[in-house]
């Protein structure tokens, strides 16, 4: 397998133009002749869909919800990221790219990184074009607040429902779409598998949720948008629904998978609180532009937060990393709050929690001031929690949250299938090794708003291609192989539901390829994947058929993929002998606990390649270039 | 706490229908609602049955994927609060709950607890958008929006399109959920352009999909997880009939846009 990242020539900042310059285009009235199949609704399916279609590709859009709207992009609380320097704060282009590849632990590919930054100021132009309801000011301008990593005030945001109001854009346009008849959505499908011919991703299979009819649809092109995997953790910030089939069943088709272990665990969730748990949720990182996180300092101090002086406080991150305080990146704030529960010092049932504490920022601007900030944050965390966050301090925890792998994709954002391309969180390619916050929503737009409407257009007008036909053994094959399996997990018939499997690969995951990890960790993990696997598909039990709605078949099949898929992350994190962004190596760290970064061996992007289902996979490097911002010891103090 | 359960069981939309009772058992305090499910769930896998075949996702109160009448009440007893994160701790030990699908004629039940929701999908398809093709855009701060008018904009923007409007309205109209949203775009400059187009094509697919119509009984506004308030119909109502009556004078050959 050859990885050939297609990084145009030329200085960093006209990389971009020359390519748009140089890719081949498709005239307008030739782009209806061409058919795009997109998988996924969210910020970069339905940004992507709907703009390939303002351009005159026929446009096949499939989400497994009942509607696009409900993909979950919607979810996304805090912000999005842009160097539009409105606040004149120092921000620029380069800053944003910057702070991004240092965020990312230079893991990162620094054109794609800065294609990124580059395209950040129109995304925030087409959402406000689009109705989005961004905050203003009294002046009517934009309003931008601060997110962690970075020392500018570079986050537009729609209350605590930024991702909401960007995906409903985004659905919007992919409405008008529709109705127009440019873009056909399959509601309640989801993709199977991946068809393969002559080397060229020409379509997928799908199954009706509905009616559990196994479909095939074809196309010249197949985008997959289909967000990440952490719920492999089992509880994770994810929706329920959310998971790896698509980009697993595209990886044993001959897709790379880079850096699986890339996972980030955010460090603001509401902790576990019982073993009936089927999620964990996000409380913003916005929260933490006046929120003040602290533990006490004695280990095993039970008395309320109210009782305990000032002085018995460890505010650890304003303590740690003094410039950047309760705003240090995701992976370091996840890291230091394990460690003061490792260290007893937790709080909360279970010890495993710390404060976050809005009473400074009550006492300096006053109640009123916050709930306009954080009122939606605040309801939910007392709707959950019974408690109320302007009396007594919220308790957090890290939580899965992203996946920084995913599909290794080029400068096109092309897989190692070509034909097949990957936008959004699905792939791999802007976050390193940590991803900064309110980056997500930026990567997923840029992708489907600016990147893809021109490298698909490349990618068409210079492959020519013969149409497929729906009799092609190929294809009558990869129907066959997806009706055969869902047979087979109705055939199981053992003791054990798919949620108590999927619970207990959470567990080994979690404890193994978590926050911290560990040689002997990994290796113990890479034992217990595949006896589970086994146990799976002899004691799971779905009940119902395969010819109507069936939830429990749809999780299995799911589970089915992630125990697989688990393992490629265990294997990924014990290769990657070094500690970077959110991959911790207890073997690998500085005398003060900081993460030790071996670029001497691993400034690299390893990308997995499926080798059959009894053979080990095989490991490439795509090597990582920094030529602009040149590879230093990350630091936040 | 213990708990017993009325819950509508429906194979497809051919089946009639019925309740069928089920024990919750020892049932904790802090379990969401759907968690609750999950586990009598749970127990009916391991007994070979099917479970109760529910619409979720996000659970955390955003995707608008959930909903469930509850003890006759769309989302459950909670206000501004959709069923997945209405907690046990709003029930008492003992009680008995009533679990039913949306019920609406627009809304035919897929199995269970599973409603077909795309007619409100339909709707902004018909006219629910600003047309702003991606490139076309002018810098985001050309044109300053007043912070009143953005902050009633996102107030009706809040809508996230579960339904409880349309199942708590005894004539199931979908006039909160088609008003938010004409609402919020009409607020913007941004949607002025469509204005009177985008109030007709909305209603009209609105009326086409067979919601009924509004007689001012407020108990969408009640029901409503996200809070979004009648006002936004009476705003609707001033769009349309204005909409209406411009209709009369305008080209017939300017239309297309939607």
């Amino acid at each position: 397998m050859e990885l050939r990242s297609n990084i145009p020539s030329g200085p960093i900042e006209q990389k971009w133009e020359k390519h748009r310059f140089e890719m081949k285009l498709v005239n307008p009235a030739n782009k209806r002749k061409y058919s795009v199949i997109m998988v996924g609704s969210g910020l970069a399916g339905a940004s992507g869909a709907a703009s390939l279609a303002e351009l005159g590709y026929e446009v096949q859009c499939f989400c497994y919800q009942d509607s696009p709207r409900r993909a979950h992009s919607i979810a996304a609380q805090g912000g999005i990221n842009a160097a539009k320097n409105y606040q004149n704060d120092g921000d620029s282009v380069y800053r944003l790219f910057y702070d991004t590849v240092k965020g990312g632990d230079f893991r990162a590919r620094e054109a794609n990184v800065h294609r990124l930054a580059e395209l950040s100021v129109n995304i925030i132009d087409q959402c406000v074009a689009q109705g989005v309801p961004f905050a203003r000011e009294y002046g009517g301008l934009l309003a931008n607040r601060s997110f962690g990593g970075a020392q500018v005030s570079r986050t537009f945001y729609a209350r605590g429902q930024t991702g909401q109001q960007l995906l409903l854009g985004a659905y919007q346009a992919l409405e008008r779409q529709i109705g127009l008849g440019k873009v056909k959505m399959h509601t309640r499908h989801e993709m199977l598998e991946l068809i393969v011919i002559e080397g060229r991703a020409r379509g997928i299979v799908t199954r009706d949720m509905i009616t559990g009819q196994i479909e095939s649809h074809l196309a010249d092109a197949v985008v997959l948008a289909t967000g990440g995997y952490g719920n492999v953790f089992y509880l994770a910030t994810y929706a329920k629904g959310c998971n790896g089939t698509a980009i697993w069943r595209a990886y044993k088709k001959g897709a790379a998978f880079a850096n699986p272990c890339f996972t980030q665990i955010h460090p603001t969730c509401i902790p576990v609180h019982g073993e009936y748990q089927s999620k964990l949720t996000l409380m913003s990182e916005s929260l933490r532009n006046d929120g003040r996180i602290w533990v006490p300092k004695k280990p095993g101090d039970t008395r309320r937060p109210d009782q305990i002086p000032e002085g018995e406080r460890d505010y650890y991150l304003e303590r740690k990393y003094p410039s950047y305080g309760n705003l240090a990146p995701r992976d370091i704030s996840s890291r230091a709050a394990k460690q003061v529960c490792d260290e007893g010092r937790g709080v909360g049932p279970g010890g495993r929690g710390v404060y976050l504490d809005f009473a400074d920022a009550i006492k300096r601007l006053g109640q009123d001031a916050i709930r306009e900030k954080y009122g939606n944050l605040c309801d939910m965390y007392e709707r959950i929690t019974d408690e109320n966050p302007y009396q007594v301090p919220m308790r957090i925890y890290p939580a899965s949250h992203y996946t920084m792998g995913g599909l290794w994709v080029d400068y096109n954002l092309m897989s190692t299938v070509p034909g097949l391309h990957v936008l959004g969180e699905a792939n791999f390619s802007d976050h390193g090794a940590n991803r900064l916050g309110a980056s997500a929503l930026m990567q997923g737009l840029a992708d489907g708003y600016f990147v893809i409407p021109y490298t698909i257009g490349h990618y068409l007008a210079s492959t020519p291609q013969q149409k497929v036909e729906k009799g092609h053994p190929e294809v009558k094959r990869a129907e066959a192989s997806v009706a055969e399996r869902g047979k087979k997990l109705l055939a199981v018939k053992g003791k054990r539901t798919v949620d108590s499997f999927h619970r207990e690969l959470g567990q080994i995951m979690w404890e193994h390829c978590g926050m911290g990890r560990n040689e002997a960790g990994l290796k113990a993990a890479l034992d217990k994947i595949p006896a589970l696997r086994e146990r799976f598909w002899h004691d799971v039990t779905v009940p119902g058929s395969d010819a109507d709605l069936n939830q429990s078949l749809e999780k299995a099949g799911r589970v089915a993929d992630f125990l697989e898929l688990g393992e490629l992350m265990c294997r990924d994190a014990l290769e990657r002998r070094e500690s970077c962004g959110g991959h911790f190596r207890e073997e690998y760290q500085e005398e003060d606990g900081e993460a030790r970064r071996d670029d001497d061996s691993f400034c690299h992007v390893a990308a997995w390649e499926y080798a059959g289902d009894d053979k080990a996979p095989i490991r490439h490097q795509e090597p990582l270039a920094f030529e602009n911002v040149h590879l230093t010891k990350r630091s936040y103090k | 706490m213990n708990l017993k359960l009325h819950v509508w069981r429906q194979q497809g939309e051919k089946d009639r229908g019925r309740f069928v009772t089920y024990e919750a058992r020892d049932v904790s305090r802090d379990m969401s609602f759907l968690e609750m499910l999950d586990v009598v769930n749970e127990g009916l896998i391991q007994a070979g049955q099917e479970p109760i075949a529910f619409d979720h996702d996000c659970r955390e109160g955003i995707c608008g994927m959930c909903g469930m009448v509850i003890n006759g009440r769309a989302h459950g007893p909670r206000k501004a609060t959709t069923a997945c994160q209405l907690h046990m701790r709003s029930f008492e030990d003992g009680e008995e709950i009533t679990i039913e699908p949306w019920r609406a004629a627009a809304f035919p039940v897929i199995k269970d607890l599973v409603v077909d929701r795309g007619p409100l999908d339909r709707i902004i398809a018909a006219g629910g958008f600003i047309s702003a093709p991606t490139g076309s855009a002018p810098d985001a701060n050309a044109i300053p929006i007043p912070k009143q008018k953005a902050d009633l904009a996102m107030d009706a923007a809040a809508c996230i399109g579960c339904g409880a409007c349309i199942a708590a309205c005894p004539n199931a109209s979908a006039m909160l959920f088609v008003s938010a949203k004409i609402s919020q775009l009409g607020l913007l400059p941004q949607g002025q352009p469509e204005r009177d187009l985008r109030a007709r094509k909305m209603v009209a697919q609105m009326d086409a999909e067979g919601f009924g119509t509004c007689t001012n009984h407020g108990e969408c506004e009640a029901a409503c997880p996200k809070e979004i308030r009648l006002e936004f119909i009476a705003r609707m109502n001033r769009d349309f009939i204005k909409a209406s009556l411009a209709d009369r004078g305008e080209s017939k050959r300017s239309e297309g846009a939607g």
